[in-house]
């Protein structure tokens, strides 16, 4: 196994909105020294309360921020070095984006086979090849569960689960290794987190893809990770290499968390046990 | 998105008010019963006849012959006006928009000092120096409004820039040329609409205004407002010569103002199915 993505020491700040003196150039940390690694066809969980910065991390990962230090490998190249056009293009096509808001992440004047066909678009401009874009439309379509008649529907004319599931296949057209999820199912009701989550470990086994799931929901991350990374502050607080040996996490954040998920199991009547082997066991 | 605006009666009314004027203007010359320079010396403030539909002014040329011939700089010097502010305000917003920056800065900075000028005054000031002419107030139309659709259009641009689908957009690589006419144009032409439909009715208020105010089309060219200017001489003895060019303007200035609420509306996908 190769290391497909390695974060060293990323760090990232904003400057602040609420500034005490006029002119001033305070700026608040949002990631404090990140380092991370994804191995190829891994599933790596990203977890943190929110305002820890997960989305800031996410959107350095996918190119789309560059940081103020540290520095980014992916394939064991640099991806905000220099580059020339064409290996620009390529490493844009290692890594794909699932949002969390997918009313937001959909252009609402789109039909579903236009927003899958940009993808494609993009990718034959980086690979140089001709793509039937109507039948490969089709087959995405298929393969994250629906129906090829969904392809003139527009974005409002679907359901949530849907429409994440068009975003999925949107993100899969330029074939990508590596898909980050970025709080992808949070936004979905239980039964259909299930169903997405199902899906994409499906995926998983049948494209050899990696992820890097964020969440801030303990459950869906024992449900499909590997490896799991707490967050706190724009720092990694505790890394656990074993998801099945989840609770013998030690920071005391990490155990909060663990802790917070458990006492809503008890509140719905289930004995501590049994809640906790629901979730971690699944 | 335009069969929402066909099946709207208002959109189809002001369309079609706005629409056949234009038509009017363009065939005037085979339209119109009579020449309007003509004059009629004996004939002047006549009454509505055969020969003159609309009657006839203090030189008696044919008011209706006048109308026609009037379409052309009041509508179409408002719709060059409005599509010069248009580019330039889109081009200069979307710039400023998307890219943020050291561009955006400049951009602003400039617009703040364009807008901090009362319009009215600055067109009469670039009239002033550059002569009275109509491509003056063309162009000093143009020169004080571009900074307002500007800002509007760098407010809207910024607003969908931190959109998910601009992000994904950005993420796979999609040149910022595609991302900037297929996401960010489509997006922002809601308000484009809303706004340009809005501004003709403001330029052809503009054109009328100052070619009333002697400073526009000059005479004896035919003109909305510079006939309502000849007409204010004899207000008192012969008031139903105003109503006419007044009554045209209200409503062209009304059915482009009405027009870009339908547009609004019509171009809003949300708002289709409710
Ligand atoms: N463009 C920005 N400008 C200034 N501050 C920002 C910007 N983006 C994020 N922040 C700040 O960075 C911090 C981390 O934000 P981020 O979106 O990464 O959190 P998160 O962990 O994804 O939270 P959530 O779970 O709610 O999505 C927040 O305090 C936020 O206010
Ligand atoms: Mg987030």
């Amino acid at each position: 196994m190769s290391t497909l993505l390695e974060a060293h020491n990323i760090r990232v700040s904003f400057k602040k909105e609420n500034q005490t003196r006029l002119f001033g150039k305070e700026r608040q940390q949002v990631l404090r020294g990140i380092s991370l690694h994804l191995e190829e066809g891994e599933c790596l969980g990203i977890i943190g309360e929110s305002g820890s910065g997960k989305s800031t991390l996410g959107r350095v990962l996918s190119g789309l921020l560059r940081p103020e230090e540290g520095t980014i490998t992916l394939d064991g190249q640099d991806l905000y070095g220099h580059h020339t056009r064409a290996e620009a293009r390529a490493l844009r096509h290692m890594l794909s984006v699932v949002f969390q808001d997918y009313t937001s992440s959909t252009n609402p004047r789109f039909r579903v086979s236009s927003i899958i066909g940009e993808s494609l678009r993009a990718l034959e401009h980086a690979t140089g090849e001709r793509i039937d874009r109507k039948r490969r439309v089709a087959e995405l379509l298929e393969q994250v569960g629906l129906p090829e008649s969904f392809a003139i529907r527009y974005p409002h004319e679907l359901s949530g689960g849907q429409l994440q599931r068009v975003c999925i296949a949107r993100a899969l057209a330029i074939r990508p290794r590596i898909i980050l999820l970025d709080e992808a199912i949070s936004s979905l009701d239980a039964s259909t987190q299930v169903q997405v989550m199902d899906l994409l470990a499906a995926l998983r086994r049948e494209l050899s893809l990696s992820y890097l799931f964020i969440t801030h929901d303990l459950t869906s991350i024992t449900y499909l990770c590997d490896r799991v990374v707490f967050m706190n502050q724009g720092e990694i607080v505790e890394q656990v290499d074993d998801i099945t040996k989840i609770a013998s996490i030690t920071s005391p954040y990490a155990r909060q968390l663990l802790e917070a998920v458990m006492g809503i199991g008890c509140e719905h009547g289930s004995g501590q046990e049994q809640a906790s082997d629901e979730a971690w066991v699944a | 998105m335009l069969q929402q605006l066909f099946r709207s009666p208002m959109a189809l009314l002001c369309m079609g008010i706005i629409f056949i004027t234009a038509l009017l203007g363009i065939f005037a010359p085979w339209v119109a019963p009579n020449d309007p320079y003509a004059n009629d010396i004996l004939n002047k403030f006549a009454g509505p006849s055969w020969q003159y539909p609309l009657g006839t002014d203090q030189l008696g040329r044919c008011v209706f012959s006048r109308m026609l011939f009037g379409i052309r700089p009041t509508l179409f010097l408002s719709l060059l006006t409005m599509l010069g502010t248009i580019g330039i305000g889109v081009v200069m917003g979307i710039t400023a928009g998307y890219f943020r920056g050291t561009v955006d800065e400049i951009i602003m900075r400039v617009v703040d000092v364009m807008l901090s000028f009362p319009s009215q005054i600055i067109i009469l000031a670039v009239v002033a120096l550059l002569g009275v002419d109509i491509r003056n107030v063309v162009l000093a139309s143009i020169f004080i409004k571009w900074a307002w659709y500007a800002r509007m259009i760098r407010t809207a641009t910024i607003k969908y820039t931190s959109m998910n689908f601009v992000l994904f957009s950005r993420s796979i690589g999609s040149g910022n040329f595609f991302i900037l006419t297929r996401h960010m144009l489509p997006c922002i032409a809601a308000e484009l609409a809303v706004l340009a439909s809005l501004d003709t009715g403001w330029a052809i208020l503009n054109i009328s205004t100052l070619s009333f105010l002697g400073l526009g089309v000059q005479a004896p060219t035919p003109e909305w407002g510079a006939m309502l200017n000849e007409a204010k001489n004899v207000m008192v003895s012969n008031p139903e010569q105003m109503i006419v060019p007044g009554l045209a303007v209200v409503v062209l200035v009304g059915a482009c103002n009405m027009l870009g609420d339908c547009l609004r509306d019509a171009l809003d996908p949300k708002a289709v199915r409710q």
